[in-house]
């Protein structure tokens, strides 16, 4: 076991070296940040200053060396346009972002799940072709198409809630359930089919065939089982608890990481751009980590597994 | 492609036994209509160029912001008089064109490597797995987003981009399926034949997965439609003049209010573009490949 | 005597099976110390219980895996290496015929495509003559014309297994190693496929290695018979000694199982203790915990495979040339 998760933990450090060398690749190659930061018309000495006073005039690896070096001592580097502490500023966005992200995926949760559920119950009902038909059409509509309907519809038309900013809980109403749509349409349908999958196993119809309470028989037998696929599928979301934020905040103008990284990439402030980067990976690999070892907690099989 | 050929001609219930499987069962209404739509899309993608009323940059400045319903612009106009039919047929053939390269691109590098990784094993299998997970626990509408800001937006880069997405989807399909092909049965015995590997991967393996992998596919395409349609939505994407639904989208945001039919017109065909790739795709799963749920 | 067609020669295999990622690895013997020879025209039967190593033997004889020790040789000259196109070009002479033919077929061709295939790879035959080619085959091994552009899943299993043959032959091989290409098959289809492969044979004069769990089936087609217990050969003899007057303790229960018709069960031995566990092999003479005459000596060295009688090899403390044939 001490085995299992010391892999899973080397495997997920390594994804996230990865994640920053190829942002920083990236950044770095694509367009010099001197000329974006100073425009075009500024003397060459004022831009060799500014990138002396970057490190920008090192060769790339020593840059690279000097950037990992920093993010091991907890230094992300300093945003070059407002001469602050990258990670500060990032921080600072943080709250709001969440403010919308938490309540939505407690939405999702709790609409989705039981939704899906009930669904893979009633078969073939009416309710369950609802479920099924609702549930596509939630995420197959984009997030900026169903915000902006929700905006036209309740701010433009109906005048109830505000288009955008942040302020009374009012504010967040309309991105919280944009952002929570999408996902209680794919919980609700893996949520069914995974529920529908276990119905079918000989265990449930043994455990009915005995006589065991049909309420029993789901929440004793067949909802544990269907966790693991619900599991990875919330666990994804958690994941993306920071950057499934980035078109709904554009588009209410709420100012969180979201959009922070909308402006920074604009910007080329490239210290910004890869602090959110590392972030937002980081919290992916994190939450896909715990869904590896709820793993063995939920299904022992994988458990045995991973002992060896 | 199949799926078009199938249900048109003959309607909702085709039946003819010398057809496959898929002729002998009901073709479900909805089935058809998704059918018909993306058929619909095709055409308009195929023939953008005469189907389209106005040149996607003709500005008719005594009549902008015109609504739907009007004679000469039955979509209306946007703010510079452009109408936006002809737009939303322009739109609609770069989305497509965007979003079809992309997805052939990734199933064939993820197939390739996929088959790669089944063949060689060792340590080819492992650093494509590693770049599989690295792939999937990656945020790749930000990195994206990173990519096409920094070195500028173009069609190329875009349609390359996205070809990045879900390739290792079919990696581990064409991986999985290629291996226990190989165990035992047709693959091993063609090998024993003498084949080369040649054959026995393309003539043998592919069309024996290739279900699987079109199933895939028609679960990717509907995502890459969705990323582009963000990115453009965000200004990163497609640039203008040039136009595509994501962007219509985008630019139509600022009129919401006064001319809401600049963003409606796209969303729509976004929204059942989409819906409908999700429902063929659903059936032709169940139809197809029993083994995928 | 001619020379031989194959000859294998202190033929070992050990698989490595790991439990788990980084589990203790485990070795199975599937395979060891095997010799035989096979002269053309002949058949030799390989008889023994399921991990008795009798398919791998086959995989081995033809290059498909490769052996630890020891060689094979075709024709005076050693087996390629699996993969190269040497060990392609060589497949045009020695053929395979599996188990399952619904394994063995690809789902998405007609008959008539997979028929042909060898002779596409191996670019015999021209154009039309191919085409020719295939419909002789089909008739040689009884399907019908018009079920040339059947797909596998179309047909019955015997039929498959004609098409599997069928293409199995298509290139003129000298040699076919058939691994129980029957037991999947109605026991009424199996004497119908092992007559065609008999007389096939005989037409064609093609060696053949018939691996089989099955004794009847193997005494219908053999020339001389191989018994193996845990991946090495306990007796080896013409066909006729081996059913007349087994020699080794295994083969005496082997043959004393199979009822001969019209005759009584009488001097029946049935085999006692665990089936053999090819991972957990015993020391000595692998056979002696089920053998009832077991001694000292079985427990403690492993007997060598030797001559015993003219055409007679077996592997047993107990059976020596000196002593009489213990029973008929």
């Amino acid at each position: 076991m001490i085995r299992f998760v010391s892999i899973r933990l080397l495997r997920a450090l390594v994804t996230i070296l990865a994640v920053v060398t190829f942002a920083f690749v990236v950044l770095r190659i694509s367009g010099d940040p001197a000329q974006v930061m100073l425009g075009p018309d500024v003397p060459q000495d004022a831009v060799d200053a500014f990138r002396e006073a970057w490190g920008l005039d090192q060769p790339l690896w020593i840059q690279y060396l000097a950037y990992i070096h920093s993010i091991f001592t907890g230094d992300l580097g300093i945003s070059m346009r407002d001469k602050e502490s990258a990670l500060q500023l990032v921080l600072e966005r943080i709250p709001a972002t969440l403010q919308l992200t938490i309540p939505a995926l407690l939405l999702k949760l709790i609409i989705g799940i039981p939704a899906g559920v009930y669904a893979a119950l009633h078969r073939q009902s009416g309710i369950d072709r609802g479920v099924i038909m609702l549930s596509i059409l939630g995420f197959t509509i984009p997030s900026f198409v169903m915000g902006l309907l929700l905006v036209l519809i309740f701010s433009v038309t109906l005048g109830l809630l505000p288009s955008g900013g942040q302020g009374t809980w009012m504010h967040s109403l309309l991105p919280t359930i944009t952002m929570s749509i999408g996902g209680i349409g794919l919980l609700a349908r893996f949520s069914r089919s995974a529920m529908i999958e276990v119905m079918g196993q000989p265990y449930i119809r043994t455990a009915s065939a005995k006589g065991l309470r049909w309420s029993d028989v789901v929440w004793q037998h067949a909802l544990p089982n269907a966790a693991v696929p619900i599991v990875t599928i919330v666990g994804f979301m958690v994941g993306a608890l920071l950057a499934g934020a980035v078109v709904v905040e554009s588009i209410f103008s709420w100012p969180g990481i979201g959009r922070l990284l909308v402006v920074s990439v604009a910007n080329r402030d490239l210290a910004v751009v890869q602090c959110i980067l590392l972030l937002i990976a980081a919290t992916m690999v994190v939450s896909n980590l715990i869904v590896d070892l709820l793993y063995g907690w939920l299904d022992p099989r994988l458990r045995g597994q991973a002992a060896h | 492609m199949t799926p078009v050929e199938i249900t048109h001609p003959y309607g909702g219930k085709a039946r003819r036994p010398s057809w496959t499987a898929i002729l002998r069962h009901t073709v479900p209404l909805s089935i058809c209509l998704g059918m018909l739509w993306l058929l619909t899309m095709v055409l308009v993608a195929v023939f953008a160029d005469l189907l389209r009323p106005y040149g996607i940059t003709a500005m008719d400045l005594s009549n902008r912001l015109v609504a739907p319903g009007s004679t000469r612009h039955w979509l209306g106009t946007d703010e510079l008089g452009r109408d936006v039919l002809a737009r939303l047929i322009q739109s609609i053939r770069v989305s497509l064109v965007i979003a079809f390269s992309a997805t052939i691109l990734s199933a064939f590098f993820g197939t390739a490597l996929g088959f790669a990784a089944a063949k060689f094993r060792g340590i080819v299998e492992h650093i494509v797995l590693v770049l599989a997970d690295f792939q999937a626990a990656l945020p790749f509408l930000i990195m994206s987003l990173a990519v096409l800001a920094f070195f500028g937006s173009s069609m190329t880069l875009i349609v390359c981009l996205m070809g990045f997405y879900g390739w290792e989807r079919y990696a581990r399909i064409a991986r999985g399926l290629a291996v226990s092909a190989s165990a035992q049965g047709y693959a091993s015995a063609v090998v024993q034949l003498g084949a080369s590997p040649f054959r026995v991967y393309f003539r043998h393996i592919l069309p024996n997965v290739a279900s699987t992998l079109i199933v895939s596919m028609t679960l990717t395409f509907p995502e890459i439609i969705l990323m582009e349609s963000g990115l453009s939505f965000l200004g990163l994407g497609v640039q203008p003049p040039e136009t595509s639904l994501g962007n219509m989208v985008g630019f139509g945001r600022e009129y919401l209010t006064r001319a809401p039919w600049i963003m409606l017109a796209p969303a729509t065909v976004i929204m059942l573009t989409t819906l409908s790739i999700s429902l063929v795709g659903d059936w032709l799963r169940d139809k197809l490949d029993p083994t995928v749920r | 005597m001619v020379a031989p067609l194959i000859e294998a020669a202190a033929l070992s295999r050990v698989y490595e099976t790991r439990r788990g990622v980084f589990g203790k690895v485990s070795s199975v013997r599937a395979v060891d110390d095997v010799s035989l020879k096979v002269s053309p025209g002949e058949t030799l039967g390989v008889v023994g219980e399921s991990g008795s190593g009798k398919s791998t033997l086959g995989r081995l004889l033809l290059g498909i895996d490769p052996a630890q020790h020891g060689r094979v040789t075709f024709e005076g000259k050693p087996m390629p290496t699996f993969g190269t196109a040497e060990w392609r070009a060589s497949r045009a002479k020695m053929q395979f015929i599996y188990q399952d033919p619904l394994a063995a077929l690809d789902r998405r061709l007609t008959i008539a495509t997979q028929i042909r295939e060898p002779m596409d790879i191996h670019e015999l035959f021209e154009g039309s003559a191919r085409t020719d080619r295939v419909a002789a085959l089909m008739a040689a091994v009884g399907l019908r014309h018009d079920q040339a552009n059947r797909y596998p899943h179309e047909l019955s299993g015997g039929q498959r297994q004609r098409a599997v043959i069928a293409r199995a032959l298509a290139t003129r091989p000298k040699l076919i190693v058939c691994d129980e290409p029957v037991s999947a098959l109605d026991v009424s289809i199996q004497a119908q496929v092992v007559n065609m492969l008999r007389d096939l044979q005989d037409e064609l004069g093609l060696a053949m290695v018939f691996i089989s769990h099955d004794l009847k089936v193997v005494r219908n087609v053999a020339n001389r018979v191989a018994v193996m217990y845990l991946g090495r050969i306990v007796e080896e003899a013409p066909s006729d000694m081996i059913f007349a007057s087994p020699r080794h303790p295994y083969t005496r229960a082997l043959v004393s199982s199979v009822p001969v018709p019209g005759q009584p069960l009488k001097g029946r031995m049935i085999l006692q203790g665990e089936p053999p566990n090819p991972a957990d092999r015993p020391s000595g003479c692998a056979f002696h915990p089920r053998c009832p005459f077991a001694i000292e000596l079985c427990r403690a060295s492993v007997p060598e495979l030797r001559p015993v009688e003219d055409l007679r090899a077996a592997a047993c403390h107990l059976v020596d040339s000196a002593n009489a044939p213990i029973a008929a």
